[in-house]
């Protein structure tokens, strides 16, 4: 195991915000496990915990085998961290970062340059820019190099596509599908959705407990009920009148599409009737898998 | 439709850098249009021309009927705004932040005082109007936050990442607010990073490098570019912009 | 030692790609003793005086016209009261008074000696002492010329009395005043922001999480500033020095030794500042507040603490600049050596280490 939380723990002001309750979990190596959450779910005092700036209040838990108390030398040593609001020196530029880091965690560019080869030649146009001055995505992509640049086992990424674009934010997870071709442990978290079905496993996450762990295709798997899909262009108008349907169970808006389900089970004729009766002809209904979406919206409901 | 938004041409340089180039859409009464865009395509820029607080370099531009150059002060009473990382005063109290943006746009007392009512009873935050807003959850928060926004009955609303880090079913929440006040004809003009909230809207603008690179509903753009999804149009998109590092 | 290295090199980085970090670290000690130098100017013109004459005789008659000579002084109206002197110095309208006593030649005569009264405005402490010396300078002339050669000489003696401000503080008292001033703000106020930048930037998280040692962050964040401060320090001596005339009178080696005691007091506070402070904004208000402000009021540079009530006394012995401004006084302008500051050296000394050792336990290896 690379990682294992055992009944983890964490409470802010004197015991009366719990931040994290109880989790536990294990990731093995060469995975990328995903802790999918919004914020306040307690994804960001894990990572501190497992990564030795936070001390839980009870539990264990250990990281390559070191425990985070008492190895946390060891720990701090052989790990990448990001963190979520981590921002480099925007005084900087792009190399005198990396130098830095790399300094600081006792190696040099030259000696690991293969590991973050991919992604620095992205930015190596860019070098003599100060951080500051570089785009959302490319300083995530400078900060991962940073992050990386010293070889660690396991790379704890707390929160690093929020608020970088869906093309930056695709190419961003390229790279650590690379990584984990390496053998490189990924701990990551996001709040986007679409991003957690490129997790090997995740752990969906909810006001400092863990709603479920396994792999994508099982929690979708996983979903209770049968599943609809209303596409109209009146999405508002349908909205309300699928929600004011007697039967109706949940109903919320989807992409381009509604998404239903219902208490009894029922058909696409039957729904297409309801709505036709109610004026709406212009649509199309039809039975749908769930995405992982689906999943954490049918879990945080209960 | 009648449209709320006219511009023409609008451009922004800053030095010899045109943030926004030549930018030309209407958007009607009642829309919710996404704008969306990669980091630095020059979305805010264009956002903060719209709103008044940028002066265009060349271009013409009104909003709500207001020249955009010179009826600045205008544009402002009749217009909204919410961010992710601007809006409500964490050490006032729920009923105190509503009072206080109903007073910036120059509100009678008894006039907010009804609002008040009326909108902690949407939002069934009755119970909480002397709770401080920094001992909500995020996601009323972001709620509150926009129905302040829209407390002055303004004709458009702009949303800036409006749902960052809340969770899907919040957010879906929040959406619900946007489709209800677009349906008593509020504007929306909306910016996002989840594509599947682009799907939301009536019609959506992709900025590319500082230009218009797409306009349509969502439906018909991904008729256009042979996509499943708004985030296989976006990719394709903006795949190859050149700002960047930028 | 590379690892070292490197983070100082960082540090410089960020002081000099900063202009209003460097504009605070170079402009400040440049601008504030230019600005005491011409604001304090020893040039003495026209300076309006009174000459209150109750003898009328012919001894202050010559006095007076020499007094009226001199292109030192504007004599204004005689004015003869001393509610009216008392006004006239209340309301600014003169910077001196000269009296003569009633019967002042008759005592010259008859008893050899007679004493003129002079009064000086010392708010404005160089002008006070520039004026009187003048007054002293023109009858002591009046004695030397006017006496009988076969007589013994006659003594007129001034009797020079300061009024607001007796012990004339000012002058080149103001030097080590700014030299306690800029040490401390550079020392303090930027240190402890350039910690709590890190902690704002995310960035501490990663340093914590490194092998980097949190000794080596904190002497690595300290190192530019002590250089920083050493070179201000000697800008403020060369400017001193060339501009304002001082004269540095003790040894210069003893001077810097302690400047540098003093420079590591003053960065031992910004770090201990800097360890309960969690934004930029904070470390500003509490460098500004706890340590701007006394170093202002209580450390004897702009006000004589031996004139405060007794709790305020005692408040200013908390304050290190008070020691470093009793030093720099002794050593700089008495000309004094170590045996004469070793008490203050050693109060700086034990202020230091205390600091230090309650930052560096305080110094958190984790977050909380």
């Amino acid at each position: 195991m690379m990682i294992s939380v055992s009944h983890i723990t964490k409470t802010y002001n004197k015991g009366t915000i719990h931040a994290i309750n109880d989790i536990s979990f294990e990731v093995e190596k060469g995975e990328i496990f995903g802790l999918i959450g919004p914020d306040g779910a307690g994804k960001t005092s894990l990572f501190r915990i497992l990564t030795t700036l936070l001390l839980a209040d009870s539990g264990e838990a250990k990281v390559n085998d070191w425990d985070v108390v008492k190895d946390y030398k060891k720990i701090r040593n052989g790990v990448g961290y990001m963190p979520g609001r981590f921002s480099l020196y925007q005084d900087l530029s792009v190399e005198e970062n990396l130098n830095f880091f790399a300094t600081i965690f006792d190696t040099t560019i030259e000696e690991n340059y293969h590991l973050i080869k991919d992604i620095y030649e992205q930015i190596e146009p860019f070098k003599d820019r100060r951080a500051g001055k570089l785009s959302g995505g490319m300083k995530q992509k400078l900060a991962l190099c940073c992050a990386l640049i010293h070889k660690p086992v396991v790379l704890f990424l707390d929160e690093p596509t929020t608020g970088v674009d869906s093309v930056s934010r695709k190419e961003f997870w390229d790279m650590l599908m690379k990584l984990k071709a390496q053998e490189i442990t990924i701990l990551v978290s996001t709040p986007y959705m679409d991003e957690a079905v490129l997790c090997d496993r995740l752990a969906l996450m909810q006001e400092g407990k863990i709603l479920t762990i396994d792999t994508p295709e099982k929690i979708r798997a996983s979903y209770p009920l049968q599943l609809f899909a209303v596409k109209t262009n009146h999405t508002y108008k349908v909205l309300n009148e699928l929600r004011n349907y007697k039967d109706t169970e949940s109903c919320f808006a989807f992409g381009d599409s509604i998404h239903v389900t219902f208490k009894t089970p029922t058909d696409e004729k039957t729904i297409s009737k309801y709505l036709s009766d109610k004026g709406d002809t212009d649509l199309t209904v039809e039975k749908i898998e769930p995405t992982i979406e689906d999943s954490f919206i049918q879990m945080l409901k209960n | 439709m009648e449209p709320v938004i006219v511009t023409e041409k609008l451009t922004k340089k800053f030095d010899d850098f045109v943030a926004a180039n030549e930018l030309t859409f209407e958007v009607g009464k009642g829309e919710i249009f996404g704008f969306l865009g990669a980091n630095g395509a020059g979305k805010t820029t264009a956002m903060r021309m719209l709103c008044g607080l940028l002066k265009p370099s060349s271009g013409k531009a009104t909003v709500t009927g207001f020249d955009i150059y010179t009826q600045t002060e205008q544009i402002k009473k009749n217009i909204g705004y919410m961010s992710q990382k601007f809006s409500l005063y964490d050490n006032l109290t729920v009923k105190e932040n509503i009072r206080f943006y109903g007073g910036i746009y120059g509100m009678r007392r008894k006039e907010i005082a009804v609002k008040t009512d009326e909108l902690l009873s949407m939002l069934q935050l009755q119970g909480e109007a002397k709770t401080l807003v920094s001992e909500l959850p995020l996601g009323w928060k972001q709620k509150l936050a926009f129905s302040v926004s829209i407390v002055h009955d303004p004709s458009i609303v702009f949303l800036d990442e409006p749902t960052g880090g809340v969770d899907p079913v919040t957010r879906r929440q929040f959406w619900d607010q946007i489709y209800y006040a677009a349906d008593k004809g509020v504007t929306v003009f909306v910016t996002t990073h989840y594509m599947d909230e682009a799907e939301y809207c009536n019609r959506v603008s992709i900025m590319v490098d500082g230009v218009i690179a797409a306009l349509d509903s969502p439906a018909a753009l991904k008729k256009q570019y042979h996509s499943s999804s708004m985030q296989d149009v976006f990719y394709q998109l903006a795949r190859n912009a050149k700002r960047k590092a930028d | 030692m590379r690892q070292l290295f490197v983070f100082i090199r960082k540090e410089f980085l960020h002081v000099f790609r900063d202009r209003k970090s460097l504009l605070m670290l170079f402009g400040l000690p440049i601008t504030q003793i230019v600005l005491f130098g011409f604001a304090l100017s020893n040039e003495i013109k026209d300076s309006k005086i009174v000459i209150a004459d109750y003898s009328r005789d012919e001894v202050t008659r010559k006095i007076t016209e020499k007094i009226e000579a001199s292109r030192y002084f504007d004599v204004e109206e005689n004015l003869q009261s001393a509610q009216q002197l008392e006004a006239a110095f209340k309301k600014g309208k003169i910077k001196m008074a000269v009296i003569f006593p009633e019967n002042f030649a008759e005592d010259l005569l008859h008893s050899k000696k007679a004493t003129v009264q002079v009064i000086a405005d010392a708010s404005d402490p160089n002008v006070a002492t520039a004026t009187t010396t003048y007054i002293t300078q023109i009858i002591n002339d009046y004695n030397m010329t006017s006496g009988n050669a076969s007589m013994q000489p006659l003594q007129i003696i001034p009797e020079v009395r300061m009024l607001y401000n007796p012990e004339l503080k000012g002058g080149p008292n103001f030097v080590p005043g700014v030299m306690a001033l800029v040490l401390m703000l550079v020392c303090t106020m930027m240190t402890s922001v350039a910690i709590v930048k890190e902690k704002e930037l995310g960035t501490m998280e990663v340093l914590l999480v490194s092998p980097f040692k949190p000794l080596d962050i904190i002497i690595s964040k300290l190192t530019p500033y002590l250089i920083i401060s050493v070179m201000n320090l000697f800008i403020i001596l060369i400017l001193s020095v060339t501009i304002l005339d001082l004269e540095i009178k003790g040894n210069i080696f003893l001077l810097v030794f302690e400047s540098i005691l003093f420079i590591l007091t003053s960065l031992s506070i910004g770090l201990f500042l800097s360890i309960n402070a969690e934004t930029q904004q904070a470390a500003m208000m509490g460098s500004m507040m706890g340590m701007m402000l006394p170093t202002l009021l209580l450390t004897g540079f702009m006000f004589p603490v031996e004139n405060m009530p007794l709790p305020m006394q005692w408040l200013a012995n908390l304050v290190p600049s008070r020691w470093y401004f009793i030093i720099i006084k002794k050593v700089m302008l008495k000309g004094l050596g170590f045996s004469s500051v070793w008490k203050e050296s050693l109060i700086l000394i034990s202020m230091t280490i205390f600091l230090f050792t309650i930052s560096l336990r305080k110094f958190k290896i984790r977050l909380e």
